[in-house]
């Protein structure tokens, strides 16, 4: 009997274990097939070469690497502030009536697809962007524009999260000594949620930064160092998800090369969020 | 007279900071409300039963989508067939039987790392893994195993959430009436947890369904209808990027898309409220 | 405890048995035809892919094909011509596609032409500018020439739009332009349709793609290269200077349904389609 039950307990641990597998043949097939480029290239030249010409050999990512962080920069310049606002809303002031409207709604904005976010972005405001200044339209700003609303959900949800879970006595303790509602929220209450706020920003940009589809259907795809907000640009994702279908051989390598640098990204985005918590504290 | 003028500031701020909160919230519904309307606006006007029911025809550009629908049916129920008895069994060994310590350590962080990997790598890497080194070619079977490794943290988290609320006084009269552990489990905290992890296979469908970048590269882009699950095939996301981007057919790219987001709609109102009303009903 | 895991296991051989069911549907071995004998117990079904230009052509002749051949299976699917040459090399399909030449280590490949296709240049119907010479089409994609008026258009910033790096058409641009490096700003997509689709929503943007693709489009316009405009004579005369082939590459010797498709393609039948479709039969 107790036998069966230590059987059932490993083949427990070991689908628990699978996710751990999981990550670990991820990382282990991204490295193999992506490495040799890097070394042949050096990882210097790869991550700070400013071309990416893979028909001719060359394979500098730089101009993809700025192209990531200026879209997630915009994207999170666009989040943050109304994703803040937004969860600070819903957990402090919001009637019921209001709540029961909004909630589901940013429920429904984490659900829809990215490359129906891809779609409005490159039919509504790619052009609106390309009329307003007259240029290509492709462009950094419509890039965060999409991105900022696609990171919303995450970004509300955890915010609240947090907000929601900071002790009452805070908040009537302040009010208790004289604070106005608002001045008790941005004195005490934000102050007390700082650890989960920062957390979600962190996980808003990972998801910034893994988007796919969506950014290939706005930015452009070039391959220069992006000059201004309404350059077009090229991010990590963006590389290899356009020519992932074309490439062979060397080329191939290079994009899970590509893979390797965002992998190397996210994984320490991760562990980011994960010190924070017991770094700020309270 | 100052701190009468502070106090009068103090509610002036408060109540512009309060409105543009306000602002702020309404924006996320605003824009919510303009992208499934533009969807709708332009889409739904070519929603026909041809349409569903038809192949496509011309890559696309014509006739139905009748192969996309069935091909992202399967790549779904393969999905959840493998990822929910991974996913339930991984979080009842880390709600019941782990103990605090390096192996729980890593696989709390295995599962939140899964979470992170952005599509493309799964996509990378489905196709490397699956496609090419187990010889599995594009094919359902290549897209949906992938997709099993992307939705286990969600179905994991849900389940755990789910397993955790169960009260312990349950678990207790359960052994208190001679059952082991394992019975207790399988016969009493998990059916009792079932809105929860239901909730979390349906939200797992969900993330199914919208994925593109992952799709593409381990179940491949063709139109027919897959007979095997060894075969190619391409699901709405797949169709509908490819339509919006190849500008084929501005109708059939806007009707796939408000297909895509009606069965994300219903996908979500199910996994948010009818679970819980359904549960709740019953138990009551 | 029993039951229930008896139920979900019952539940998942049911799929999969479903699932696998279905596969017998289509290629059923009772409705042998005549062709099916000659083609014999061969594989009744290939996969082939490659070039996005050369992809529509062949997904109208596979439809041809299999009204002689219903029980064929042909999946076809993109990825480019780099990709449909590895593919075809590596034996992960039957039949790969190309729309350039083979380079010499890839000429271990049994290469079978089975059209001619022009690189058109399109401009946005709106464009003042009707011809180019080869050099300005050059300067503009390496970027020396940057305004439309420097060629005779509108004073405007000219939008240079451009294939990603592995497509053939790309390969094919830049071999017969003498271009070195596409200008890095250049907007990048990844299929014809999504350059067509680019072109048609800029007004001052230039961009390339398959003749037999945009021949018809009412709101591109195609501008003549050195004179010579781009049409049928142009391109058999080799006046218009862009052209390159549509190659179907093979592993080996093609055997069974794979030479019969091929076949059918070189046949008059299969010519006729390739011409009905834009693109210039092999032999006149």
């Amino acid at each position: 009997m107790i036998f069966r039950e230590k059987i059932v307990e490993k083949i427990l641990l070991f689908c628990a274990g699978i996710a751990v597998l999981g990550v670990a043949i991820i990382g282990i097939f991204i490295f193999r097939e992506g490495w040799p480029v890097i070394s042949n290239t050096g990882i210097i030249g790869f991550v700070l070469g400013k071309d990416w010409a893979p028909t001719q050999g060359i394979y500098g990512i730089f101009p993809m690497i700025l192209g990531s962080m200026y879209v997630t920069l915009g994207a999170l310049m666009i989040g943050v502030p109304i994703g803040i606002g937004c969860a600070v809303y819903l957990a402090e002031i919001a009637s019921q009536r209001l709540s029961t409207i909004i909630k589901p709604g940013i429920e429904l904005l984490a659900g829809i697809p990215s490359v129906i976010y891809g779609l409005y972005g490159m039919t509504v405001i790619v052009p609106i962007i390309r009329d307003l200044f007259n240029n290509q339209g492709f462009s950094v700003l419509a890039g965060s524009i999409v991105l900022g609303i696609m990171i919303l959900p995450t970004i509300i949800n955890i915010s609240k999260d947090s907000i929601e879970a900071v002790p009452k006595e805070y908040k009537e303790g302040s009010l208790a000594l004289g604070s106005s509602h608002w001045q008790a929220i941005i004195k005490v209450v934000l102050p007390a949620a700082r650890s989960g706020i920062i957390s979600s920003i962190i996980l808003g940009m990972g998801r910034a930064i893994g988007e796919t589809m969506a950014v290939i259907m706005i930015t452009g795809n070039s391959t220069l160092i992006p000059e201004s907000i309404l350059s077009p640009v090229r991010t990590l994702t963006g590389n290899i998800g356009i020519e992932m279908g074309y490439a062979s051989g060397e080329h191939q390598k290079a994009l899970f090369a590509t893979g390797i640098v965002l992998f190397v990204f996210i994984m320490v985005l991760n562990l980011l969020a994960k010190l924070i918590p017991n770094k700020v504290g309270e | 007279m100052n701190e009468i003028k502070n106090v009068r500031h103090s509610r002036i701020k408060e109540r512009l900071a309060f409105y543009l909160l306000w602002v702020f919230s309404i924006l996320t519904i605003i824009v919510l409300a303009l992208i499934v309307s533009d969807i709708l606006v332009k889409g739904l006007p070519h929603i026909s039963f041809s349409f569903l029911l038809e192949e496509p025809r011309k890559m696309g550009k014509a006739g139905g989508i009748f192969s996309v629908i069935v091909s992202t049916f399967y790549i779904v129920v393969l999905s959840v067939v493998f990822a929910a008895p991974i996913g339930i069994a991984a979080s009842v060994y880390l709600t019941e039987y782990a103990k605090e310590g390096p192996v729980l350590r890593i696989i709390r962080y295995g599962t939140e790392a899964l979470a992170g990997v952005p599509s493309i790598i799964y996509g990378l890497f489905g196709y490397s893994f699956f496609v090419v080194f187990l010889g599995l070619k594009y094919s359902i079977l290549s897209g949906a195993l992938t997709l099993t490794l992307m939705i286990l943290p969600t179905i994991v988290r849900t389940s755990e959430e789910a397993i955790k609320a169960v009260p312990s006084s349950y678990r207790e009269g359960s052994l208190a009436l001679g059952a082991t552990k394992l019975q207790t489990i399988i016969k009493i905290v998990i059916p009792t947890a079932m809105p929860g992890i239901l909730t979390g296979l349906i939200l797992g469908i969900g993330r199914v369904v919208g994925e593109s970048a992952a799709v593409i590269y381990t179940a491949g882009s063709s139109l027919g209808v897959p007979d095997s699950i060894l075969r190619p095939g391409r699901t709405l996301s797949v169709h509908l990027f490819t339509l919006a981007s190849e500008g084929l057919s501005a109708e059939n790219t806007y009707a796939t898309a408000v297909v895509l987001i009606t069965l994300v709609l219903i996908i979500n109102f199910i996994a948010n409220t009818l679970i819980n009303k359904i549960f709740i009903a019953r138990r009551r | 405890m029993r039951k229930s895991i008896k139920n979900l296991l019952s539940l998942i051989l049911v799929i999969i048995v479903a699932l696998s069911g279905c596969s017998g549907q289509a290629g059923n071995p009772e409705q042998k035809s005549e062709k099916e004998q000659i083609v014999g117990t061969e594989k009744q079904s290939i996969l082939i892919n490659g070039s996005t230009s050369v992809q529509p052509l062949a997904e109208e002749l596979a439809a041809a094909y299999k009204e002689i051949n219903p029980n064929a299976i042909i999946d076809i699917q993109s990825g480019g011509s780099g990709v449909g040459i590895k593919s075809a090399m590596d034996g992960v399909v039957d039949i790969g596609m190309s729309s350039r030449e083979l380079k010499t280590d890839e000429k271990t490949l049994k290469e079978f032409k089975i059209a001619t296709d022009g690189i058109a240049v399109i401009l946005n119907s709106q464009n003042p500018v009707n011809d180019l010479t080869l050099e300005q089409l050059r300067q503009i994609y390496a970027g020396e020439i940057t305004n439309w008026k420097e060629v005779g258009g509108n004073d405007a910033a000219i939008t240079v739009v451009t294939r990603e790096e592995g497509s053939g058409t790309r390969g094919a641009f830049t071999e017969l332009t003498g271009l070195e490096l596409v200008l890095s700003s250049a907007i990048t997509q990844g299929s014809t349709g999504a350059v067509m689709t680019t072109i048609t929503s800029d007004a001052n943007s230039i961009g390339y793609a398959s003749y037999g693709s945009v021949k018809d489009n009412a709101n591109l316009k195609l501008i003549s290269i050195d004179g010579a405009a781009c049409n049928e004579e142009n391109i058999y005369a080799g006046n218009y200077k862009i052209s390159r082939p549509f190659l179907m590459v093979t592993k080996e010797e093609p055997t069974g349904l794979a030479k019969d498709f091929i076949d059918f393609i070189l046949s008059d039948e299969g010519q006729q389609i390739v011409e009905e479709n834009n693109y210039l039969k092999t032999n006149k």
